[in-house]
C-alpha cells in the first residue's frame, strides 16, 4: 500500500459481523425458512462472506444449505479490453439450480457488471426460481440496472475512493477500509 | 504472472512458469465440460480458424469443440499437402486468411517449421496443432496435466516414451515440457527409430523397451505408422509388436502403481496390447482426450484478447 | 587501352610474387610488371594516352575464377541470367566463372553451351566457362557427347545437382574425359542415404523435426569416386566438400597420389546447422550445413592444402523458390557477392596466408579446369582483381546485382571487398 494514500476504517470485526447476521436473518424472513435457498459466492470475497452466512444461517435454522462458488472471469464484458487475462478461478457448484432460490452474495456492490456476469453465469448451469442478492456493502455508482435485496451497510463514496473488503480468510484481518487517491 | 505471448509454436520456448499458468488455467477450464450448458461467452465474436493441412479427426475436433465452447466462432479449413505444393503456397493462404481478419489460427502441417513460417507473416496469434516431426505442444500440456492429476506432480517421475520417437512429433514436446517439468525421461525404440543425438536432449535411450520400463511411473506409448515400414525402419508390424508391444508380461517391470498413456489413434495389438489399453486401472487413455479440450480452451483464452 | 596500376601489394602465387610493385596493361595483355614502371612507360609511347590508377594500400591479385556457378540460363531465368550472374561476379571480383549445366534444358548439347557462350559475349562482363552434363539429361544412363561439347566450349563435366548413381556409368566418364583432358567435378551424394533430407542429421534436425541428411551421404560417394580414380589411373574433381569425414578421405586419397582435387564454399566454414533453429530457408543449401567439427576440419582441409579451391557453389533463387516450408524451399545461396569477403576471414583468422588463398580462387581453378587464366606473367591475360582488405561493408541483397536475393549473409557486417575487377584489361567493375 503507498504511503500518501489515506486509509479510513469504515466497519471493524465487530461491525461485519453484526452486518452478516442480521443478512442471516433477513434472508431466512424473507424467504420464510431455508427450504430451497442455495448460496453461491462470488470469487474471492463473495465466497467467504457466503460461508460465513451458511454457517449463520444453519444455527439458526439448524440445517445446511448447500454453498456453491462462482467465477466470473468467463462472462466479464471487459475481457478483449484488457491485456492481461485475469487468473482463472475453479467454479463448483455441485448442486442442481432449477427451481431453487438462489441468493448470490457479493463484499461490494459498485457498477453492476459483476453481478450481470454472475447472473448469466448462473443462468448457464439451470433455471433458478429465483435469484437474491447480498452483499456487505453498497457504494453506488451503478452503471446497470441492478440493486441489492440485502445490503450489509450503504457507503456512499466517490469515484476517486477505492473501497477495501478485508476477511481474516484472505486478508488476516476483518475490516472494511475505504482509500483515497486511487 | 502474465502471458504475453502471440503464439505457442513449440514447448520448446516456453516457461516452467508459463506451463504452470497453462495448466492451473486448463484446470479451471474442465469444470466447464461437466456442465448442463457447456458454453461461456467468453471469446463471443472471437474467430479462431483450423488450418489443417494433414488429415486429424481427433485433434481439430478438440479444438473445435475448445473454441466453441468459449463461444468462439470457429472454422475449419482441410488442405491435403499435396495440392499445397501444386498450387496455393501457405504465404498466399497465410495473406487472404489474415485479410479475413481472424483472432487465432490453429495450423496443423506436415512440414516441420510450418508454424513458425505463418507466424513470421500475420499478426494474428498461431497455434501449433503439430507440424511434422517438430513439435505438437498442445498434445504434450494436455499429457503433463494428465500426469498432474493422476500422480499429483510431474517431477521426479520416471516417464518412458516407447516407439517411433525419430518421426514423433508428441516425444519431442513431451521430452522438453516433463523435463522442464523435473521428470526423468527415457525413451526406447529400434535404433531406426531413435533419432540423432537423442541424448543430448537430456533424455536416456534405450534399443529395447524393456530397460526403459522398468522402474517407470508413466509409460507413453507412440502411434507406429504403417507407412513407415517402406522407410524399413521395422521389417513388419508382427516383427514389432512381438518385441516393442505395451503388454501384460512387461508392463510388470513398472512401479505397480504406473499409468499407460496413449496420443492415440491406437493401434491395438501393435504398440500396445487391447487389454492395457482398455483396462481403466492403468489406461488413462481417454482421460488425455477431456484434458485435451480444456488445454486448447485455456490456450485460446491466454492468447486472445488485448486491445491494441 | 592502356593501364598502369600502381602501389598495390601484388600476390601472384603463380609465380611467387608477394610485393609492392606497379604492374603495366597493354592490349588486354599484362604488358610488364616491376618497380616504378610509370617512367618506363611514359618514355615508351608517348602517342598512346596510358591511364595511371594509384592503388596504394590495395591487394593486387590474378583475377578470381569461380568454378562453381549456376547462372540459371537458359530456362530459369527469374533466378538469374547469363548477365545478371556474371554482374554479380564482376561485382563480387570474379573474372572467369565456371557455369553448372543444370539449367533447363540442360547443357548436355552443343546448342546449348554455344547458347551460354553466345550470351556470354553479348555481355561482355567476366569469363564464362560452360560445364558440360556427364549423362544426357543429368539422367545418369548414358554419356553426352564429351568430344562435342569440348569442341564447343565446355572446361569440364559434372552432372551437379545430381550426383552420378551409378558407379559403372562415373567409371566410364572419368576414363573418356581423361583422354581429352576434361576434368569431371562430382557432386557427392548417395541420394539413397540422403533420401528427402533437409539439413544436417544431427542433434539440430532431431529437435527440428526436419529428415537429416547424413555426412555418410557424402563420404560414402567421394570413397566410391577415389577408387575409380584409383583404379583407372583417371582424375576427379570434388564439388562442395562439407564434411570432416570427407577432408580426411581425400587428405589420404591424395597422399597416396590418387589424382583428386576438391572444394569447398564459403559458408562451409562459415555457418554451422545451429543456425537452421530459425527454419530459415536461405540456410538451406545441399550439402547441408554441418556441425562445428565439421567446420573444423574444412578449415583444417584448407590450410593443410587437401582443399584446392573456394568456389560458391552461387545458387540464386526466386523469393517463391525460398519463402516456403523449410523442407519444399529450393536449396542454395546467392554467394558470388559475398564470396571474397567470407574467404578473407580465413586471413584474418590465421588459417591461410594471402598467397595460399589466392592459389584456391585463382590460380588452382585455373589449373584444375587448364584455363590460360590465374597469373600475373607477362603476356597473359590481363585479367586483374583488386581489393580492398580493410573496407568494412554489411551485405544488402538488395544491392545485389545478381537476381538471387538468397543470402543468409544479408545484414551481415563483412570486411574486404573487390574494388576493381578488370577483364582483358578493361575494368569491368569500380567499386572505389
Amino acid at each position: 500500500m503507498a504511503n500518501n494514500k489515506s486509509i479510513k476504517t469504515v466497519m471493524d470485526k465487530d461491525g461485519i459481523e453484526r452486518c452478516l447476521t442480521r443478512i442471516a436473518y433477513e434472508i431466512l424472513e424473507k424467504n420464510k425458512g431455508m427450504e430451497n435457498l442455495v448460496l453461491v459466492g462470488i470469487r474471492t470475497g463473495g465466497v467467504y462472506l457466503a460461508e460465513r452466512l451458511q454457517k449463520k444461517m444453519s444455527d439458526i435454522e439448524h440445517g445446511k444449505i448447500p454453498l456453491g462458488i462462482l467465477d466470473i472471469t468467463l462472462y466479464r464484458d471487459d475481457l478483449s479490453a484488457s491485456n492481461k487475462k485475469p487468473r482463472l478461478g475453479e467454479t463448483k457448484i455441485n448442486f442442481s439450480l432449477d427451481n431453487k432460490v438462489v441468493i448470490l452474495v457479493d463484499d461490494v456492490l459498485f457498477t453492476g457488471r459483476t453481478i450481470r456476469a454472475a447472473m448469466d453465469a448462473l443462468i448457464d448451469f439451470g433455471r433458478p426460481r429465483m435469484i437474491q442478492l447480498a452483499v456487505l456493502i453498497d457504494r453506488g455508482h451503478r452503471e446497470l440496472p441492478i440493486r441489492a435485496d440485502f445490503v450489509g451497510k450503504n457507503l456512499p463514496s466517490s469515484l476517486w475512493e477505492a473501497v477495501r473488503v478485508d476477511l481474516v480468510e484472505k486478508n488476516g484481518v476483518d475490516e472494511v477500509v475505504i482509500e483515497e487517491g486511487s | 504472472m502474465k502471458f504475453e505471448r502471440k503464439d505457442i509454436l513449440g514447448i520448446k520456448d516456453l516457461s516452467v512458469d508459463e506451463i504452470n499458468l497453462i495448466l492451473e488455467t486448463a484446470e479451471s477450464f474442465l469444470e466447464i465440460s461437466t456442465r448442463k450448458i457447456k458454453k461461456v461467452p467468453t471469446l463471443r465474436g472471437k474467430t479462431v480458424i483450423n488450418l489443417f493441412y494433414e488429415a486429424s479427426t481427433r485433434t481439430r475436433t478438440s479444438f473445435e469443440i475448445a473454441g466453441k465452447r468459449l463461444s468462439a466462432d470457429t472454422i475449419n479449413i482441410s488442405s491435403s499437402t499435396s495440392s499445397v505444393i501444386k498450387g496455393e503456397t501457405l504465404i498466399d493462404t497465410a495473406r487472404t486468411l489474415e485479410a479475413m481478419n481472424p483472432d487465432v489460427i490453429v495450423i496443423r502441417h506436415s512440414a516441420a517449421g510450418a508454424p513458425h513460417l505463418l507466424a513470421s507473416l500475420v499478426k494474428q496469434s498461431i497455434i501449433n496443432a503439430g507440424d511434422g516431426a517438430h513439435e505438437h505442444p498442445t498434445q504434450a500440456l494436455l499429457d503433463m496435466m494428465t500426469i498432474k492429476e493422476r500422480k499429483g506432480k510431474i517431477s521426479g517421475l520416471k516417464v518412458a516414451i516407447i516407439g517411433d520417437i525419430e518421426h514423433s512429433r508428441v516425444a519431442r514436446s513431451n521430452i522438453y515440457g516433463l523435463s522442464k517439468m523435473g521428470a526423468h525421461v527415457v525413451v526406447a525404440g529400434p535404433a531406426t527409430m531413435m533419432p540423432r543425438n537423442i541424448e543430448q536432449m537430456g533424455v536416456k535411450a534405450f534399443p529395447r523397451v524393456e530397460d526403459a520400463i522398468a522402474g517407470a511411473d508413466v509409460v507413453m506409448m507412440l502411434r507406429i505408422q504403417l507407412e513407415r515400414q517402406k522407410q524399413n525402419i521395422f521389417p513388419s508390424l508382427r516383427e514389432y509388436s512381438q518385441h516393442y508391444c505395451l503388454n501384460r508380461n512387461n508392463i510388470k517391470l513398472a512401479k505397480n502403481d504406473v499409468m499407460v498413456m496413449h496420443p492415440g489413434p491406437i493401434n491395438r495389438g501393435v504398440e500396445i496390447s487391447p487389454d492395457i489399453a482398455d483396462d481403466p486401472s492403468v489406461s488413462v487413455i481417454l482421460d488425455q482426450v477431456n484434458k485435451g479440450v480444456a488445454v486448447r480452451m485455456a490456450l485460446l483464452y491466454l492468447l486472445t484478447g488485448g486491445s491494441e | 587501352m592502356r593501364l598502369l596500376l600502381t602501389g598495390a601489394r601484388i600476390i601472384d602465387p603463380a609465380q611467387n610474387i608477394d610485393s609492392r610493385m606497379d604492374i603495366f596493361l597493354e592490349d588486354g595483355k599484362i604488358a610488364k610488371i616491376g618497380e616504378n614502371l610509370s617512367k618506363a612507360t611514359k618514355s615508351k609511347d608517348s602517342e598512346k594516352i596510358t591511364k595511371i590508377v594509384d592503388l596504394t594500400g590495395m591487394i593486387l591479385v590474378p583475377g578470381l575464377i569461380d568454378m562453381h556457378t549456376h547462372l540459371r540460363e537458359p530456362g530459369f531465368e527469374y533466378k538469374e541470367t547469363i548477365a545478371s550472374g556474371a554482374a554479380a561476379a564482376a561485382a563480387g571480383g570474379f573474372t572467369s566463372i565456371a557455369c553448372m549445366p543444370n539449367t533447363e534444358p540442360i547443357n548436355d548439347s552443343r546448342s546449348i553451351t554455344e547458347f551460354i557462350r553466345r550470351k556470354a559475349t553479348e555481355t561482355s562482363l567476366v569469363n564464362v566457362y560452360p560445364i558440360g552434363a556427364v549423362s544426357r539429361n543429368s539422367a545418369g544412363s548414358q554419356l553426352t557427347e564429351f568430344w562435342d561439347l569440348q569442341e564447343a566450349g565446355i572446361v569440364a563435366l559434372s552432372d551437379d545437382g545430381k550426383p552420378v548413381m551409378n558407379a559403372a556409368l562415373m567409371r566410364r566418364a572419368m576414363e573418356y574425359a581423361f583422354s581429352l583432358q576434361l576434368p569431371v567435378i562430382s557432386h557427392c551424394e548417395d541420394i539413397n542415404l540422403s533420401a528427402n533430407g533437409s539439413m544436417n542429421e544431427g542433434y539440430y534436425s532431431t529437435i527440428l523435426g526436419l529428415n537429416g541428411i547424413p555426412g555418410i551421404a557424402e563420404e560414402a560417394m567421394i570413397a566410391r569416386d577415389i577408387l575409380i580414380a584409383e583404379f583407372t589411373g583417371t582424375s576427379v574433381h570434388i564439388a562442395h566438400v562439407s564434411t570432416a569425414g570427407s577432408v580426411r578421405l581425400i587428405r589420404d586419397a591424395k597422399k597416396r597420389g590418387i589424382k583428386v582435387t576438391a572444394e569447398t564454399a564459403p559458408h562451409y566454414f562459415t555457418l554451422t546447422d545451429e543456425a537452421l533453429q530459425s527454419y530459415d530457408t536461405n540456410l538451406k543449401v545441399n550439402p547441408p550445413l554441418r556441425s562445428e567439427q565439421d567446420v573444423a576440419a574444412i578449415k583444417e582441409g584448407l590450410a593443410d592444402g587437401t582443399i584446392d579451391v573456394i568456389a560458391c557453389d552461387h545458387a540464386p533463387h526466386g523469393r517463391t523458390d525460398k519463402e516456403v516450408e523449410f523442407e519444399y524451399a529450393a536449396n542454395g545461396i546467392s554467394g558470388l557477392e559475398t564470396s571474397l569477403a567470407l574467404s578473407l576471414n580465413l586471413i584474418n583468422s590465421k588459417i591461410l596466408t594471402w598467397p595460399e588463398l589466392i592459389a584456391k580462387m585463382s590460380t588452382n581453378p585455373a589449373r584444375i579446369l587448364h584455363l590460360p587464366k590465374g597469373t600475373l606473367e607477362t603476356g597473359a591475360d590481363a585479367d586483374i582483381t583488386v581489393i580492398d582488405p580493410l573496407l568494412k561493408w554489411t551485405v544488402d541483397v538488395q544491392a545485389f546485382r545478381s537476381r538471387g536475393k538468397n543470402s543468409p549473409f544479408n545484414g551481415r557486417q563483412i570486411q574486404g571487398k573487390a574494388i576493381l575487377t578488370i577483364v582483358g584489361g578493361e575494368i569491368k567493375y569500380d567499386g572505389r
